[in-house]
């Protein structure tokens, strides 16, 4: 019997109600909120910051006295912020690109290739980014104050090379993994030399991972304060550093002098942190190291 | 080896429904007031290319998705509003969702123990599972261990292990190479006839669908368009759609040139002059001339004859590939339509043929 | 016709003299290798070398001739010693914490939704800025006349001291580890197949069996990693301690005295060995709970042929 519908059905029902696929249940309830909580508290300990450097005093209670501008003035003339701010520029460009220029081909020889000792190479290369940074940050800088390079520009540029390379190396390899090394062999088959097969083939396919790498190494090295702490003067102190001397100042910088200085960091931060969401998602990043 | 009760004293269902389910999400309608019967001990085949919302309709009778409409009975239960852990199905997916981190044994275990099944009732069902799907030497492995078919075997005896009164499958055997699918087609018809299940089975090839089921259901973008026994889909399938899953190679866009005496209609098509059956048009008894129809025709119906037959396809043979016990040809017409036919006559490729089919095996459909 | 190969036997000379560029690249060893040469080079020349040096330097203490002393003269100062009790009383329970708080969150986070971009940007924020400015955020939100105290006072909670202690660099660094491990979770979770809960489900599991069975089972070696991350992390803690912790006291972590050694005494090889102190601790703990996760392990997140 073929027919193109059931014959008598009961009468249409009302249609079921409409499950979310989630249910919300005490437990999810409880994590949302707490997770509410934390975001409003980093926001809370974030924004106060910003508050403070309108203040012009801020003794107790919820909010300022009085608002005024005058110490992003002050801090922009008197304290060096916008030489650290330079430097802050200079030394994350440097070493963002000496560390992808290092460590992209680094970490596609590694993902590809076994030879002898890898494994070894690649514990040894792991190191910088699992030990803390204290552990080698004064040697380091011991070394390079021997070498006649101590506080100077190349010396900070150098010593956060360090975490820097073995990041992008760790973020490079399960990228390269990820392209099918007969994409490679397909290309050479065609005629592609290791020039070609580079530029055309596997840079492309490699710039999201990159990028990715590029964003989580510039955040590094904007955040990075021991390394850069020990082998800077007044003239190549990052921004951090900066603010680090300030608030540690047994004279006493006003808290909202400080808080000035620390906006311009957030706001090169926080371009950093837009432009690098405008090309890739970092959390994918993180994501993909765990597999 | 005798186990579990037979199925017909087991206590269980009579008949499965869904009633007027609808299922959209975001911009996509996935299933269109979808009505489908289960009756106990049928195995039913859920026929569709993709996007056709076969899977969305066994994931809603299990339990993973819920309704946009409509309702799922179970005898004169409601069972769509039952969460999927109290269904009581048993599923078996397409990449088969074996649990990593437990061996073959706790896998096929798992449905038993989330029932609390005593220990030595779990193991001894479990082993019987898994000698029904002839794997019993592989308890010990974890799934990584196992090749794919193996993979889907533990797949099954999972489902099976809770003796569940239908089994769902969601195109289980479309990640398996050639030979492998045909094997696991056998078993699964071996165990569905051994165990007296009820099975409800999603896949897209025919052949499949065809060597299985004991009734058929072709879905198209989310709507049941016919449902059948293997054997009329096959011979009378109601439109051009379900004709081209039903192996009708050969659709021709067409239209009627007039009608003969018996009520067979004469059709033409670029150089193609037949007579043939209409299944369906507006007005079957008075199907006008000049309406656009859908030839659809066989390869296994078309013969190579006498150059005087009737109902005559005059063709040069294209490409000739040999399938063992007959060939299978592909041929041009002269206006350089593509005719594709099975014969164990000796034809060669460049030459010229005649070729005819008997007037009921060309089904005509009204577009 | 058929050709069949029989047996007259060919003899090959045994090891034919292949170039020895080919042999070499059997083993994997070619022109590719120049590829490494730049990493090899900073590692080499900017970690490996320093580290060297440095515990050269901590076996030449600045008086006396035991060259040992700078090592004697740590452990057996109680003070000192004790910032390794410090450091591990701070890191071990931030690392817990952590882990507890963030991974509800990302396991509720798994899946796409609307909004999962922004509440990826606001978490990245507290990592972005660093924990110097979290601190200096602190010194108004925790201190005594700041938000959080006025908010327990309007509620009739008393007031309780954030800063200034073990609270303030707990809070400070877990600021800073939470975000952290909650990215790294969501991407775990996520990529734990759905078809395996599913199929759970489908066998009788409820939503809590097939969390604690399935879901937890398998994210399990992540959630070490995400633990061993965060510990790292907050063994690390430096300027939170001083900023917003009791630098003298409660929150003297070792990272303090290779502070004091370098900057205050200029005893770079008193500070570098108690630099290699940290080291070896940091990696017994390293490796311990790399085997941990080894023993966990069972493959990949997704079921079979994905």
């Amino acid at each position: 019997m073929t027919s193109a519908s059931l014959s008598a059905r009961p009468a249409q029902l009302r249609p079921s109600p409409v499950r979310r696929l989630s249910r919300v249940t005490v437990t999810s309830v409880i994590t949302w909120f707490a997770g509410g909580c934390f975001v409003l508290l980093a926001l809370a300990v974030l924004g106060s910051v910003a508050i403070t450097s309108f203040a012009t005093s801020w003794r107790a209670g919820w909010w300022p006295d009085a608002f005024t501008t005058r110490w992003y003035g002050q801090a922009w003339n008197d304290t060096g912020i916008s030489k650290s701010l330079f430097v802050t520029f200079e030394v994350s460009v440097a070493v963002v690109l000496i560390a992808l220029a290092a460590g992209v081909p680094a970490g596609y020889v590694l993902a590809r290739k076994k030879f002898p000792g890898k494994s070894t190479l690649m514990l040894i290369m792991l190191l910088p980014i699992i030990l803390p940074t204290m552990t080698y940050a004064v040697q380091l800088a011991a070394m390079m104050y021997r070498i006649g390079l101590g506080g100077s520009l190349a010396a900070v540029i150098l010593v956060n090379l360090v975490p820097a390379l073995p990041l992008v190396v760790l973020i490079t390899v399960p990228f390269v993994e990820q392209i099918s090394p007969e994409v490679e062999n397909a290309a050479k088959v065609f005629g592609a030399s290791s020039l070609r097969l580079f530029t055309r083939v596997l840079l492309p396919l490699l710039a999201p991972g990159v990028v990715a790498a590029g964003i989580l190494c510039l955040v590094r090295v904007l955040g990075s304060f021991e390394l850069t702490f020990f082998v800077s003067n007044s003239r190549t102190q990052t921004l951090v550093v900066t603010i680090f001397g300030a608030l540690s100042d047994p004279g006493g910088v006003p808290a909202p002098l400080a808080a000035a200085m620390t906006v311009f960091y957030m706001i090169i931060a926080l371009i950093g942190l837009v432009i690098a969401f405008r090309f890739s998602n970092p959390a994918d990043a993180l994501s993909r190291r765990g597999r | 080896m005798a186990n579990q009760t037979p199925a017909r004293t087991r206590p269980g269902f009579e008949s499965l429904q869904m009633r007027g389910v609808s299922r959209t999400y975001g911009q996509t309608r996935a299933l269109v007031d979808l009505d489908l019967e289960l009756t106990r001990g049928e195995f039913v085949a859920l026929l569709g290319p993709s996007g056709s919302g076969k899977s969305t309709a066994l994931g809603c009778m299990a339990g993973l998705q819920p309704l946009s409409t409509g309702s799922i009975w179970r005898d004169d239960v409601r069972i769509d509003t039952v969460p999927v852990e109290k269904r009581g199905f048993g599923m078996v997916f397409q990449n088969y969702a074996l649990f990593p981190h437990l061996t073959v044994q706790k896998n096929v275990e798992f449905g038993l123990s989330m029932r609390r099944v005593a220990k030595d009732e779990r193991r001894r069902r479990a082993a019987a599972a898994l000698d029904l799907v002839q794997l019993t030497g592989h308890a010990a492995k974890i799934p990584s261990q196992l090749s794919g078919g193996e993979q889907q075997r533990v797949a099954i005896a999972r489902a099976l292990a809770i003796d569940p009164e239908i089994v769902l499958m969601d195109e289980p055997l479309s990640n398996l190479d050639a030979t492998l699918r045909i094997e696991m087609r056998t078993e699964i018809k071996r165990l569905y006839q051994e165990r007296d299940l009820s099975v409800l089975y999603v896949t897209h090839d025919q052949e499949e669908a065809l060597s299985l089921a004991t009734r058929l259901v072709v879905l198209r973008q989310g709507a049941l368009v016919q449902s059948g026994t293997p054997k009329d889909l096959y011979a009378n399938p109601v439109s051009a759609y379900v004709a081209s899953f039903m192996g009708y190679r050969n659709l021709f866009a067409g239209h009627v040139a007039g009608r003969a005496e018996d009520g067979a209609v004469h059709v033409v098509a670029d150089d193609l002059e037949l007579v043939g059956r209409l299944v369906t048009g507006e007005d079957t008894d008075n199907a006008a001339q000049g309406t656009a129809v859908t030839i659809a025709i066989r390869p296994e119906d078309i013969r190579v004859a006498a150059p005087s037959a009737s109902n005559a396809i005059q063709v040069i043979v294209e490409v000739v590939e040999f399938h063992g016990r007959e060939l299978a040809v592909r041929a041009r017409t002269s206006r350089g339509l593509a005719i594709h036919f099975k014969t164990d006559e000796s034809v060669v490729a460049g030459h010229p043929a005649t070729l005819s089919v008997p007037r009921d095996r060309v089904l005509v459909f009204a577009r | 016709m058929t050709t069949t190969v029989e047996g007259r036997a060919h003899t090959v000379p045994a090891r034919s003299r292949q170039p020895l560029r080919h042999r070499l690249a059997d083993r994997g060893i070619d022109w590719s290798l120049l590829l490494l040469l730049p990493a090899v080079l900073i590692i080499g020349g900017l970690f490996v070398y320093p580290f060297l040096y440095g515990l050269s330097i901590s076996f030449e203490p600045l008086k006396g001739n035991n060259t040992l002393s700078n090592y004697t003269d740590f452990l057996s100062d109680s003070y000192l010693r004790d910032s390794i009790v410090k450091t591990l009383r701070l890191a071990l329970p931030v690392a817990f914490v952590s882990v507890a708080f963030a991974a509800p969150l990302a396991f509720q986070a798994r899946r796409n939704f609307r909004g999962r971009q922004a509440i990826t940007l606001v978490f990245m924020l507290p990592l972005t800025f660093g924990s110097i400015l979290i601190a200096q955020g602190m010194m108004r939100v925790f201190s005594d006349g700041g938000w959080i105290n006025l908010l327990l006072e309007t509620v009739g909670i008393p007031k309780h001291q954030f800063i200034y202690n073990y609270a303030g660099t707990f809070i400070a660094t877990t600021m800073v580890t939470i975000p952290f491990v909650f990215l790294l979770l969501m991407g775990f979770f996520g990529g734990i197949d759905r078809s395996l809960e599913q199929a759970a489900g489908t066998l009788g599991a409820s939503r809590a069996a097939r969390f604690w069975r399935i879901t937890l089972p398998l994210a399990s070696p992540g959630m070490v990693t995400a633990f061993t991350l965060a510990l790292v992390e907050a063994f690390a803690v430096f300027p939170s301690a001083i900023l917003v912790g009791q630098p003298d006291n409660a929150t003297h972590v070792l990272t303090l005295p290779i502070y004091t050694a370098a900057s205050q005494h200029s005893d770079y090889g008193s500070a570098a060995a108690i630099a290699m102190i940290m080291t070896v601790i940091e990696l017994i703990i390293l490796v311990v709970l790399v085997t941990v996760r080894n023993r966990i392990y069972r493959g990949p997140a997704t079921s079979g042929k994905g």
